[in-house]
């Protein structure tokens, strides 16, 4: 996928103002806080699960080589593939000749970040092959040609009214006079279109919230049911995904499955989790009859035994970015990539380069909320820090902030000077805005003043003040004279 | 007083914070009130300036550890830190020990100086035990956890349980009360607009709650917030949590200066 990332400041200063986006995005809030607080209070033993949801990660990604090997062989002796692509390109490629050994000319495509990622549509397309998106909010931008604003709720940034004005655009032989009041008038519509397509379709390609090393197991899990459709009907099935999917055991599965759909949409469990480990065997009663791993490094295997290892944990659950408050101002499609929110401005530096992606680590106030609810433990704003430092250490930091900090820097390391100019600095300012209290406009502090004002300094500084205490004995001064 | 209990009460170090220095040394001198009221000795080091959180927080980690050295050595010699602000105290309790973690000589330093530093409140009614405070305020309020206090230091019982205890104040939640005011530190200026959604979206709710007084303790999260509440022309006044526990009424409220 093309990425916009460099273009962030730009992107989130026309989200703001836009105010369909606005009306969507407290969907955010309000569709997903309360109900993860309420799953995880529910459930005694959740943030043990977490932690052992964590050690399974660590341990896997410590021995990722071994798990990816093991994973493969059961793959083949269950009469699969597996592909292994080092880059985008080599991924969608492998695709496109897989689809193409099997005459298809339309696919369909249960919900894949990966594929996102890889801009698999684009390329089929290109290609003459036609993708139909079976997930709802992935078929919704599909027909906007859009990318998802969300990693489990790709279209969470449209209102339905948005979406009811798309479907009688695009569902053109439907009566116009049809009642799309309800959002179940929507789902109602999308189903009857894509049951038809499900049938025409060659290849079915779905993505992997996890492959079991084990089993050979493919595991996704859907609130639609549309996974099992792309799986079983087509001939050809092709699981998508990156490398650190991988875990070693089924039991391990059933130990993250509990902390994933509470933590994503505060479900005890998402509607359907649906397995997968090989084409259709003698005696099954349905299944493909070929099957295909497509699996993805793009940049991945490089942040093993970094300080951005600890991202491969992701489970793409969501939480960080419903619950960040920059996500809530801007939405998901400021970030100009694939993946937005906090595990966003993590990974999308490191898998894009931090020269294209540096603003995302930046734009965040370390408010620790993402930290608190991942499920799997990750240092979100620790790593976001990792990357300004190497920022900072490339001179990448923007000039005015570097040479700002630099002066200030000098001042708040030599205490004496400090306190003198403070002092003075203080006292000055103090003086003109001790009337009103408060500063409307200040040379320099245009970031500041544009939206709020600025509290004047009650006059000297508590250095100062405390100073002149100490010398008058334990009088205390009165702090606004 | 006799020499006994001169000996007996807590010596503590008073982290004024850079932004109380310079804005609001009302807060410092509140803090040291509280402090002294509950039988500590305070001190304040001249050799302290900032925390460094703008240095660390913008990748600059030299100057950080630069100033994470000063703080500690200008530290040293005192049974408990304190700092008003639950970011500054999670800054040096959690962050220089990481920060300065591969530097042999002041590794121990810094473990031994995060053991002892505390958020004000905290501290307070952790530490010292303190269930209740000698002021009064009779006002309608609301209490915003900043961030790093509530997540980093757990610090949510704590102010609520002493402003209980503070004569003619009622306290109204605030809704969304885990949400982050948009301050920030350096954010705020680099990305005005974002800050702006969120500190819009956090006086909105501030407003909900139709309190005449925002309390918090952080003087970043108070300026910001005081600061879009005075240009939205509202009348809710903001003040430190320090200053109402002390009973501080007669320092004008943030933003206000002698005419309001
Ligand atoms: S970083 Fe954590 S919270 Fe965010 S999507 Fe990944 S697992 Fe979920």
């Amino acid at each position: 996928m093309q990425s916009t990332s460099h273009a962030f400041p730009d992107n989130a200063r026309a989200a703001v103002k836009n105010p369909q986006l606005k009306k969507a995005l407290n969907h955010v809030k309000a569709g997903f806080i309360d109900k993860r607080a309420k799953a995880a209070a529910k459930l005694p033993e959740f943030e043990d699960l977490r932690d052992a949801a964590r050690d399974i990660k660590n341990h896997t990604l410590a021995h990722l080589d071994l798990y990816l090997e093991a994973y493969e062989a059961r793959i083949t002796e269950q009469g699969g593939h597996v592909h292994w692509c080092g880059t985008a390109a080599e991924a969608r490629d492998k695709i496109l000749e897989i689809c193409r050994a099997a005459g298809a000319k339309t696919v369909t495509k249960g919900k894949s970040m990966i594929a996102e990622e890889i801009a698999l549509n684009d390329h089929l397309e290109a290609n003459g092959i036609e993708p139909i998106e079976t997930d709802l909010g992935e078929y919704i931008i599909q027909l906007r040609k859009e990318p998802p604003s969300h990693i489990i709720a790709p279209a969470v940034h449209l209102t339905k009214d948005q979406i009811e004005a798309d479907f009688r655009d695009h569902h053109d032989h439907l009566p116009a006079e049809r009642n799309l009041e309800e959002p179940a008038a929507l789902v109602a519509e999308a189903r009857g279109i894509l049951r038809e397509r499900y049938v025409q379709a060659d290849v079915g390609i779905t993505g992997a919230n996890f492959l079991i090393a084990e089993n050979g197991a493919s595991v996704i899990v859907t609130n639609e049911g549309n996974g099992d459709l792309t799986q079983t009907l087509p001939k050809v099935h092709i699981v998508v995904a990156s490398l650190e999917k991988v875990v070693p055991t089924l039991e391990d599965v059933s130990v993250i499955l509990r902390v994933l759909a509470r933590s994503a949409t505060g479900q005890e469990f998402s509607s359907y989790t649906t397995f997968s480990t090989g084409p259709r065997r003698a005696g099954d009663l349905d299944g493909p009859e070929e099957y295909h791993v497509v699996l993805l490094d793009n940049g991945r295997s490089g942040m093993l035994g970094t300080e951005y290892q600890d991202a491969l944990r992701c489970i793409r659950c969501g939480a960080c970015m419903n619950h960040c408050p920059v996500y809530h101002a801007i939405g998901g499609h400021a970030y100009g990539w694939v993946y937005p929110g906090p595990i966003g401005a993590v990974l999308t530096p490191s898998l894009i380069g931090v020269e294209e992606a540096g603003h995302l680590p930046n734009a965040s106030s370390f408010c620790g909320r993402c930290e608190a609810v991942c499920p799997m433990r990750i240092p979100l704003p620790k790593m976001m820090r990792h990357w300004r430092e190497r920022e900072f250490e490339r001179h990448l930091t923007p000039l005015p902030l570097r040479a700002g900090l630099g002066v200030w820097a000098f001042f708040a390391r030599r205490p004496a000077l400090y306190h003198l100019f403070a002092g003075l600095k203080t006292r000055a300012l103090g003086a003109l805005g001790r009337r009103r209290g408060r500063f409307r406009k200040l040379p320099l502090a245009g970031g500041w003043t544009a939206h709020r004002d600025l509290p004047a300094p009650q006059g000297p500084t508590f250095q100062q003040l405390w100073a002149e205490r100490k010398r008058d004995g334990q009088g205390r001064p009165a702090a606004s004279a | 007083m006799s020499q006994d209990s001169a000996a007996q009460e807590p010596k503590v170090g008073l982290f004024v914070t850079c932004l109380v220095d310079l804005f609001r040394p009302s807060v410092g001198f509140a803090a040291v009130k509280l402090l002294e009221d509950a039988g500590c000795r305070v001190e304040v080091p001249r050799a302290q300036t900032c925390c460094g959180q703008p240095a660390y927080n913008s990748g600059d980690r030299r100057d950080a550890a630069a100033i994470a050295r000063q703080t500690i050595a200008a530290f040293e010699g005192f049974d408990h830190v304190v700092a008003p602000s639950g970011s500054c105290a999670a800054m040096i309790k959690e962050h220089y020990p990481a920060l300065l973690k591969d530097d042999p000589d002041w590794q121990g330093r810094a473990e031994r100086l995060s053991a002892r530093v505390h958020e004000l409140v905290s501290f307070l009614a952790d530490v010292l035990k303190v269930d209740s405070v000698a002021a009064a305020f009779p006002a309608r309020a609301t209490y915003h956890d900043s961030c790093s206090g509530l997540r980093e230091l757990k610090i949510r019982a704590q102010p609520r349980r002493l402003l209980a205890s503070v004569e003619g104040l009622e306290l109204a939640e605030l809704p969304e009360g885990e949400a982050c005011c948009g301050f920030g530190g350096t954010f705020c200026v680099k990305y005005p607009e974002i800050s702006n959604e969120m500190v819009s979206a956090k006086v909105a709710n501030i407003e909900s709650t139709e309190a005449e007084l925002l309390l918090a303790g952080d003087l970043g999260c108070l300026m910001n917030m005081s600061g879009k509440l005075k240009r939205n022309g509202s009348k809710v006044q903001a003040r430190h949590v320090a200053e109402v526990l002390a009973g501080d009424r007669d320092t004008p409220a943030i933003g206000e200066g002698r005419e309001g």
